[in-house]
Formats: structure tokens, sequence, C-alpha cells
């Protein structure tokens, strides 16, 4: 699954998870962007991301992920892209 | 909704919970509104997140109130103001094994470890006695799951100074408190975890992440449990099964294979499994389930099959056998006007999706799960709790008998030309009074579940109950009927709020169980009622309607009882005026009535 591919996934799973068609996440995409992203949808977010692309998330990287596009590098990584 | 009936997917609802929320809420239905405290010892955004979409599918609009991160004592204990203003319908106490203060070490001495279950047992029940009497409103508590390690290994539950044996003697003593206290629930997460899977439900991750006390995945299935307790409390419970024959209760077609034939009993391995289902269906008559049979097939085909000798269910066990060629969603109908039950009490289970199709779609209401193969028909039905038993009247385990002695009395009304020299040959006793203690789960019941033959449909806990029954400001009346075919138990409750500067009564609550209609007790009750009135020197009382999706059929009710209509409120309600007069003569006449 190529980068492109990817943020295709992930903008159905926001799209979901916040109720809101008119979602288009990016790289520079972060919680600020979208009004009802606060850390407790975070959780169920993260959670959501993990079952569509079928990786899990450490506590390392939940920690660490700043915006969008660093949550594609770390499933990338994960499915061996 | 089919995506919240059980089994469900998890996923999707936690993914989907907004869309789902929404469609919920735009459908219409006839919404009850609660309000539910939820006093978490973790964290319980995502938990209300789901609990209200389960809530919402049983026809429940919860309002919530969160309280702040593991406040949950606190917020009892020291009276949080929100929280008494919030006034709850219901408070539920989210704690885990997280929430224990201290545990035995392998170190500390038997007497020690018995000190310190008395003191966290100690810590949670003065807390429940508190809620209970601030808020005279029913009690959820979560019992405790077992941790996901064992320092002692197979021994954590043999040593006293183990964790899982310290959290049984804890759990135990929570279920001597919910067996002592009438409005308190122990929602079993003990289970509920060791169903979902230990490991994979204690998940570390969520709890030093986000102070979860579960994994996100495993919140549905904790929530669905939930649900069902607290939608059984409400008077949302089902009431009947309505089973299919042909590879439901036996393997193969009864009519093309032969009796012979079937696979039932401890021959085969498939007729082992459809003996413990059978077992297991005719269990739930001791809970109160009315079984009844859908199912196309010729009438005496369906009764040689229900009297296989290996099988186990007997004709009998069934108050209608519906063995016919007419469509399964007609059959329904008539089963649910039969029992003079709504279709939204019965659960259809039947092997063949098209047929539960047809059922869903044309009976609006009526539950007919995915039942699976036949090994899973238990484990579906079981855990989708249709039937979650709150409390165990002797009501309910006579259930099915007193429905047979009604379709003995329907048998011998025919043979009668005169209605009311029928109700005379029925022999009927009554027994009316204020409501007395060992008549209250009952009576908390028939409030919760009354829908048809109920004026106001106000629904109480048994915690409002007792309280009306304790106050001078109400005369409270239970009616109990028996006849020379059986006793009917407790079937009418009224309730009137005093108004003592009118001289006046407002009848709150009048409701009767629809298996005595006509029966004329509606007018022992209001004979009852004047006298009670007089007593207290109350001379005029007032009846209301307030219509319902369900109960038209008392629409008129207070006119036939002579009220006087004396106006309408703006919900299409109306309000009913009785002058109570020293020349009363009594109404019934055909039922023997014990004060």
């Amino acid at each position: 699954m190529d980068r492109e591919e990817i943020f295709v996934k992930l903008n159905e799973v926001f799209r979901d998870v916040f109720d809101d068609d008119s979602i288009t996440v990016t790289d520079a995409t972060t919680a600020d962007d979208i009004e009802e992203w606060d850390s407790l949808e975070h959780i169920n977010l993260l959670a959501a991301v993990e079952q569509e692309f079928g990786v899990k998330f450490n506590m390392g990287q939940v920690v660490s992920m700043k915006n969008v596009g660093e949550m594609a590098d770390i499933i990338a990584g994960q499915l061996g892209a | 909704m089919k995506e919240l009936e059980y089994p469900f997917d998890s996923e999707y609802i936690l993914k989907k919970s907004k869309q789902i929320r929404r469609r919920l809420l735009e459908s219409g239905a006839d919404f009850v509104r609660k309000k539910i405290a939820v006093l978490g010892g973790s964290t319980t955004h995502d938990i209300i997140r789901v609990l209200e979409l389960f809530l919402l599918d049983r026809g429940i609009q919860p309002e919530f109130y969160e309280s702040e991160y593991a406040q949950y004592w606190q917020d009892v204990m020291f009276d949080n103001p929100r929280l008494v203003e919030f006034e709850p319908d219901l408070i539920y106490i989210h704690t885990s094994s997280r929430n224990i203060m201290k545990y035995p070490t392998p170190g500390t001495n038997e007497e020690e470890v018995g000190f310190m279950l008395e003191e966290q047992f100690g810590y949670f029940a003065v807390m429940w006695d508190k809620a209970i009497a601030d808020y005279h409103c029913p009690v959820v508590q979560n019992n405790f799951e077992y941790p996901f390690y064992r320092l002692l290994g197979n021994r954590e539950a043999v040593f006293p100074q183990g964790r899982i044996s310290f959290l049984n003697r804890l759990n135990e003593s929570f279920y001597q408190y919910a067996r002592e206290h009438d409005d308190f629930y122990i929602n079993d997460i003990n289970y509920i975890s060791a169903a979902y899977g230990l490991d994979k439900w204690a998940d570390p991750f969520y709890w030093h992440m986000y102070k979860y006390a579960m994994c996100m995945q495993a919140i549905p299935e904790f929530a669905y449990n939930l649900s069902n307790i607290i939608k059984a409390i409400f008077g949302k419970n089902k009431k009947s099964l309505v089973l299919d024959l042909d590879n439901t209760l036996w393997g193969g077609v009864v009519g093309d294979d032969g009796v012979e034939n079937l696979e039932i009993g401890q021959e085969t391995s498939l007729g082992q499994v459809y003996a413990e289902f059978q077992d297991y269906i005719k269990a739930q008559k001791d809970i109160g389930v009315m079984l009844n049979v859908n199912s196309k097939n010729e009438p005496e085909n369906a009764i040689l099959g229900l009297n296989h000798p290996d099988g186990i269910l007997r004709p009998d066990d069934f108050l209608l056998i519906k063995a016919n060629w007419e469509p399964k969603s007609s059959n329904m109908e008539a089963i649910a006007e039969e029992l003079g039950i709504l279709p939204d009490s019965l659960v259809f289970v039947d092997d063949n999706l098209a047929e539960r199709d047809i059922v869903s779609t044309q009976v609006p209401g009526v539950a007919a799960p995915d039942i699976g193969t036949p090994e899973q028909y238990i484990r579906v039905l079981d855990h989708a709790g249709f039937f979650e038993v709150t409390n165990l009247s002797e009501d309910d385990r006579r259930r099915s008998e007193m429905y047979k002695a009604n379709m003995a009395r329907a048998r011998q009304q025919r043979s009668f030309g005169d209605y009311r020299e029928y109700l005379r040959s029925l022999e009927m006793r009554a027994s009316i009074g204020a409501f007395e203690p060992i008549h209250m789960a009952r009576i908390a019941q028939l409030t919760n579940k009354s829908n048809q033959f109920n004026l106001t449909t106000r629904r109480y806990t048994q915690s409002d109950i007792e309280r009306f029954a304790a106050s001078d400001d109400y005369i409270t009346r239970y009616g109990r009927l028996e006849d020379k075919f059986g006793d009917n138990g407790v079937v009418t409750v009224v309730i009137g709020r005093k108004d003592i500067a009118a001289k006046a009564l407002h009848l709150d609550l009048w409701l009767m169980s629809c298996r005595v209609l006509k029966r004329d007790m509606e007018y022992a009750m209001l004979d009852a009622m004047v006298h009670a009135c007089r007593a207290c020197g109350l001379e005029t009382m007032f009846g209301y309607y307030y219509p319902t999706a369900k109960n038209a059929m008392v629409r008129d009710f207070y006119e036939t009882m002579g009220f006087e209509k004396t106006g309408e409120t703006k919900e299409g309600g109306t309000v009913w005026r009785f002058a109570v007069t020293d020349d009363y003569t009594d109404r019934n006449t055909v039922i023997a009535v014990n004060v």
C-alpha cells in the first residue's frame, strides 16, 4: 500500500469517526484542525485506524505522534511499504 | 437497529457510533427519557458513548451525568452539587479491580486479610447506603474482574493472600449486599471479561495510556451487558419466545423426514446439541418467559415432533402452537393478540434468515436474532439478554400457568350465554389493600411493564414505590385476583396523591395487567379508592389520561368509570373529575373483595 492509498483509507476512517464527510486530511493535519478531535476522541480514532489497517501503535508511538503525516509513516512502516 | 443487535460487530459500532446515534435519534421512535449518573473509578467517556447507543436502541433516551475522573466515591459521599441537582433516575458505579486500595501480600496473615476485606467492602457499602438513602433510585455496581497476572500462580485462588481469592471473597460480599437490597444490582464484569478473554480485556496499554479499565474493543460487549440491566430495570424486557420447529428445536424436517429420523436426543452429536437447546428453552419458563411455536407444518406433525421420546420440550410447555402454512408474520401478530401482549415483547427464534427477515420487516418491534448454527443457539440467545432477570417474583415463575388458566377461562366463557353469569361462575376473590412489603417487587415490575391498560404510563422504581407507600400524602392500593382456575397474583395498581387543601385526590397512576381485562376488577378498585377517600375526608378524585402509542384502550376509561371530563392538556391528554359522595354504592358485584 503506498502513501497515497494510506491517505485515502485514513480519510475514510476520519470521516466515519467524526461523522463528517467534509473532512480531508493531509500530512499536516492535527487535532487543532478538526473541531471534535479532542484527547478523548483521539483514543477512539487510533483504535479505528488500527483496526482499518490491521496495525497496532505502541505507547511510544502514540505519545510522540504529532500529525496525520506521522501517523501515516508509522502505518507505512508497520505494513512494510 | 440491526447493527446493535447481539451478535454485533464491535469495531463497526466504535467507528460509526456518531452516525448510528444520529440515525437512532432521527428514527422518530417513542423514547422514554432517563437520567443516568455514571460515577467512574476509571475513564468513562467511551463507555457512555456506546452505552447511549444500546439504550436508544431499546427505547430509552439517556441524559448522562459523568463524574470527574475517578471521583465516584467523593461524588456520593460529599454531595457533589452537580449530582444532587441532576436528580438521577439511576446511578451506575463503574469500578474495577484497578480501584482496589490495598491487596494482601504473601506475608499478610489471615486475620489481617479479613480486616482488609471488611475495610474495602465497608468503603463501598457506606457509599451505596448513602446513594440509596439520598437518591431513592436504582444503583448498579460493577463487581471485580480478575487481574491479568498471578503472582502465586494457581495458588492465587487458594491462599487468602492471593488476589484472586481476595477478589472472589470481596465479590461475594457485594452479592450479599445485592441480595439484601432490592434496588441494587451487580454488573457482572467478572463474567463478561472472562467471556471476552481476560488477556485482551485487561490490555495494560489502555489503563496506562488512557486509564480505561478495559481495552477499547471490549467496550461494546461491556456496555451491552450493562444496557441489559438498565433496560430490564426500566421495564423494557421481552416477555415471550416464539420458536420455529424444524432445524430450530430439532435437526431435520418432521413432515419430510418422519419423526423417527429427527436429530434430537443422545444418539448423535447434533441430536445432543438440540437436546441441550431444548433443555435451555424449557428452563426459560422458570424465569417467566412464555413459550410459543410458529412453524410451517401440519399441526399433527408439529405435535408428533414435540412428543419425540428423546425430546425435552412437550406440547404442554407452550401456550400457543401455530403450526400452519400462514406467513410467519401473521402468526406472530396472532400470537401477540391472543396473549394480549405487544409484538415488541416477542423474540422470534428461527434458523431461516428469510423467515427472520419477513417477520422483522412485517412486524416492527419483534426481535429476530441471527442465531447462527445449532451449537451457537444457546450462546446467542443467552448473551442477547432479552429476559435479563432483575427480581424473580412468584408471578414470573407462574406466568405460563396463569396464561393457561386464562385460556381455560376463555373456553368456559364460550359456554355461557350471559357474560355476567360467566363472571359469577368464575368465583372471583380479590385482595385489595395499601402497598405491602411483600408485594413491592411485583408492584414496581407492573409499573414498569404495563403499557396498554395504563392511564398515565408513569414509571416508578421500587424505591419510589416504597416512598409512596410510607407517605401520608398518598393513597396506594394494589389488587390481587384469584378465581377457581387459579391465582392471577397482583394485577392492578392505583396511586393517588392527596391535596388536603382542596379535599381532592389526584390519580397519578392507574394500571392493570391485560391478563384480567373485562373481569370487573377495575370497578372493585374504584370502590376501594372511593372508600379510602371517604375515610380521610376527600371529596373529589381527579383522573388523568395521557395518550401514548400503546394505551389507546383506556382512552375512555374514566368515562366508563363514571368520571366527568373537565379539560384537556395540550399534549392531547384529558382530565376527569369524580365526586365522592356518601351515598356511593359499590360498582363491583361479581368479585368477593377482602380489604
